[in-house]
């Protein structure tokens, strides 16, 4: 193809007027030919185009559901949560016993330590009531 | 519809699908997952796409917008999807040689389109799809895809003329 029609229709390629024929003609001429200086700059674009599209998806397609794993793992800890809570709260439950238990040990413990030292008290008492009936009877 | 009709129907447009992304994208393993994904989801609906009667179209519609929705999310996660932020897993040496060549300079000009301009001109330019076509994939009046697109075209070479007068690169 001669020059002055491909610098036609560059500059329509631009304006974006070209057809798909128009484009590939373009294209196939920028492969092809020595392009000159003041084209180069569209022999990069289209080279580059052309070489685009070569480019391809080379892994392969899986239609069985990746999801699904990911939803198994995803009930996974939804479980593991309900799991946590619970004895979280089974937990607190038992502390709080344990704690009441410590607690009721010690009160009683203080307790039995009064009753101990009234005791020894009333002992002292009665020994003094002892001595004074001895008194009068004299 | 059965696994291989499926696959024989969807599996000559996986390519266009692929290059669609990851322009977009910009990253390949965004790319890969992005058209896992799609395809995923067009086996999930397939159904619904046995009427259509161009599941070709239906299928860059549905990358374009899944693709915009990645970008938006990414966008909100303060995360920009640039190359630096990913290492290609094997980058030959070759290719890293093709860096450095003006053809490879017209990929990051691309890529610095505003994202309209970059989808139209992947879909017109790479995936020479005809006007019409476009028009439904971006949902665009006609008028607007050639405007965009001669934006685009002009901007590009605007910036080869650039670098290849300074010689910088």
């Amino acid at each position: 193809m001669e020059l002055a029609n491909i610098e036609k229709l560059v500059e329509k390629y631009l304006k974006a007027e070209t057809t798909l024929q128009d484009e590939k003609t373009l294209r196939t001429y920028f492969k092809e030919s020595t392009v000159p200086i003041h084209l180069q700059e569209y022999a990069y674009l289209f080279n580059y185009f052309t070489n685009t599209k070569n480019e391809t998806f080379a892994k392969t397609i899986e239609l069985e559901s990746k999801k699904s794993k990911k939803s198994i793992v995803n009930w996974f800890s939804i479980a593991a949560s309900i799991l946590l809570l619970f004895s979280i709260l089974i937990g607190h439950q038992a502390y709080k016993r344990h704690q009441a238990k410590k607690q009721f040990e010690q009160i009683s413990k203080g307790l039995r330590l009064l009753s101990l030292n009234l005791k020894k008290g009333e002992v002292a008492v009665s020994s003094l009531y002892v001595f004074q009936n001895t008194q009068i009877n004299k | 519809m059965n696994q291989s009709d499926f696959l024989k129907k969807v599996l000559p447009f996986k390519d266009k699908v692929f290059r669609l992304a990851k322009r977009l994208l910009i990253s390949r393993e965004e790319a890969e997952d992005a058209t896992q994904e799609l395809f995923f989801k067009l086996w999930k609906s397939k159904e619904k796409i046995s009427d259509y009667n161009n599941i070709e179209a239906f299928a860059m519609t549905m990358t374009k917008n899944y693709c915009y929705d990645r970008l938006k999310s990414k966008q909100a996660s303060n995360l920009t999807l640039v190359h630096t932020n990913y290492k290609e897993k094997e980058t030959p040496l070759d290719k890293q040689v093709e860096d450095q060549d003006s053809v490879n300079l017209v990929h990051l000009l691309i890529e610095n389109l505003p994202l309209q301009q970059k989808t139209i001109i992947q879909l017109r330019d790479i995936e020479q799809y005809d006007f019409d076509e476009i028009c439904k994939m971006v949902a665009m009046k006609p008028v607007a895809v050639r405007v965009t697109l001669s934006r685009a075209r002009k901007t590009i070479r605007e910036a080869l003329i650039k670098k290849h007068n300074y010689g910088v690169s």
